[in-house]
């Protein structure tokens, strides 16, 4: 068996708005068909390494970006067609953002957006990503009524659903269990486990457990700097290789 | 000490509450004031004539001996430059708005907005001094029609004077709009078209839908610039070349001729209740949509 090209992997990547550079040369890989866990404080800038990944660093104004991002091999910085590269990747943000549009219509968007007509097809893929979110049971019967009436923690899994709805390659979710409560995350958490068979996950996360639980490898960034990238085992063992890795998710500092 | 503190703070919010109370009774006040006033002075022509033909009779000849109180010409004249003016409008004044809100740059936007600004502020007097001597020679040449001033021309000069209320209210609804909308429609690889037309419209309607109804109640109230572009010639116009005249235009050119309390006189009031009446249906199917669109 031929070793594929990474999922993603990235070299040197800077990032800086205006002249605060923010991300200070980043390189990594994540194999495909595994979680990647990406852990670190707040503004250690996961987040911006993120909308790197599938250019919605560009709505930022004074966004300037260096070194190479590839995704599934493709260069991204270079690409023309971002709206492709954003089907080939979902995303989840901290904060869920229902669009004002029905349960229904808020799964059914990216498809849509992507030419898909048949409302046999939408139906069945609607419903297969509400299934994925654990979202299905609670919502069957108001598929019509608008998403963002939904509770909190529903709204976050209908957006993990929309992002699924285009049957990305890549899965990245952005510490999505903040507005979930614990045994949703469970339930989610063991989704996710599901879905990286089929695709690619990378999980940011606050809950340096979370990452404990879930990746396969895990990266530390802190301050805008990989400390240290490596199996999740080896983060979390006896002895990380940097002494801050240890210190951190010990929850000594951060 | 305390006490009289927060007895001067009770005393300062119930006056504020009774100033703001003011403010907003007296907006009901005003509409019912003139609506009474109109209607008081046109109320006694009721008497004399038949309501029936008023509303739909095709004659309006109130100066004769035999004088005939048809409005319908009237009506339909109003309707009609204002359906075509808004057919025009309509179009160019949301697609601006989306064009200024989401598509340009900024210094593009900033240009623009001043523009339009600008052509909000062109007194109607004027409009209707381009649509006599600027449109009507154009529409003669362009369309080999032998009137100019008429129907189109009205409607042409009515457009481009609701466009700019049309396209700030109307980008005003769109900026309301969330930035996390847009980010989110993008995230999942919509193009920045299928963003507009697939979430920012959807999510902006009510306001889009009030920046349509301030361009129908600009065009239906209109006097001057319709008075002088349509050809003030009361006939029911059969094509678009047609001179027409409305109900507006009608009240301003005659009521100075009329002697108080004559029945040319109150029936020129009662065309005044019409117009009142017209705006109220416009504005109350206008609150329906919203509120039907919204139980959804």
């Amino acid at each position: 068996m031929t070793t594929p090209a990474p999922a993603i992997d990235i070299q040197d990547l800077r990032l800086a708005y205006g002249r605060r550079e923010v991300l200070h040369g980043i390189s990594f890989q994540v194999p495909r068909h595994a979680i990647f866990g990406i852990i670190g404080p707040a503004q250690s800038g996961k987040t911006s390494l993120l909308r790197c990944l599938n250019r919605t660093i560009d709505f930022t104004a004074g966004a300037t970006t260096s070194g190479t991002v590839r995704v599934e091999g493709a260069d991204v910085r270079s690409m023309r067609n971002v709206y492709e590269l954003r089907r080939r990747i979902g995303m989840v943000a901290p904060l869920p953002v229902g669009l004002p549009l029905s349960v229904y219509d808020n799964v059914a968007f990216a498809p849509r957006a992507a030419g898909v007509r048949s409302k046999s097809e939408l139906d069945g893929l609607v419903e297969t990503c509400l299934r994925q979110a654990a979202l299905w049971d609670e919502v069957r019967d108001r598929l019509d009524s608008l998403g963002t009436r939904l509770s909190g923690g529903q709204q976050q899994r209908l957006t993990i659903a929309r992002a699924l709805s285009h049957r990305p390659e890549i899965l990245c979710l952005d510490e999505f269990s903040i507005a979930i409560d614990p045994v949703t995350t469970m339930r989610i958490e063991d989704v996710l486990k599901e879905l990286c068979r089929s695709m690619t996950i990378v999980l940011v996360t606050n809950l340096t457990q979370q990452a404990r639980r879930l990746a396969d490898r895990t990266m530390f960034l802190w301050n805008g700097e990989v400390v240290e990238t490596g199996p999740t085992e080896v983060l979390f063992g006896e002895s990380p290789r940097d002494p801050r890795t240890r210190d951190y998710v010990r929850g000594v500092f951060g | 000490m305390a006490e009289r503190r927060n007895g001067m703070e009770m005393v300062a919010e119930k006056a504020i509450e009774l100033l703001i109370r003011i403010c907003g009774i007296s907006a009901i006040v005003f509409v019912f004031g003139i609506f009474f006033f109109v209607f008081r002075e046109g109320a006694p022509a009721l008497a004399k004539i038949d309501l029936g033909e008023f509303l739909t009779g095709g004659k309006w000849i109130p100066t004769s001996h035999q004088p005939r109180y048809g409005v319908g010409a009237l009506i339909v004249g109003t309707l009609s430059v204002t359906a075509v003016a808004m057919a025009i409008a309509v179009p160019f004044g949301l697609g601006a708005a989306v064009f200024v809100s989401e598509f340009c740059g900024r210094r593009t936007r900033e240009t623009l907005k001043i523009v339009i600004e600008l052509l909000a502020a062109i007194p109607s007097v004027v409009w209707g001094f381009i649509g006599l001597s600027v449109m009507s020679p154009l529409l003669i040449h362009g369309f080999h029609v032998p009137v100019g001033v008429n129907l189109f021309n009205g409607a042409i000069l009515l457009a481009l004077m609701s466009v700019p209320i049309m396209v700030s209210i109307g980008e005003d609804a769109l900026k309301a709009v969330p930035d996390s909308y847009r980010e989110a429609a993008l995230a999942l690889g919509a193009t920045r078209w299928q963003t507009v037309w697939r979430v920012l419209v959807p999510a902006a309607r009510n306001g889009l839908l009030a920046a349509v109804l301030l361009g129908v109640g600009r065009a239906i109230g209109e006097t001057m610039a319709v008075l002088m572009a349509t050809g003030h010639s009361i006939r029911i116009p059969e094509t678009l070349f047609d001179p027409v005249c409305t109900l507006t235009a009608t009240i301003a050119a005659e009521l100075g001729e009329t002697s108080k309390g004559s029945t040319h006189y109150q029936v020129l009031f009662l065309i005044g209740v019409l117009l009142f009446s017209i705006t109220f249906v416009v504005n109350l199917a206008a609150d329906l949509v919203v509120k039907g669109i919204r139980k959804r």
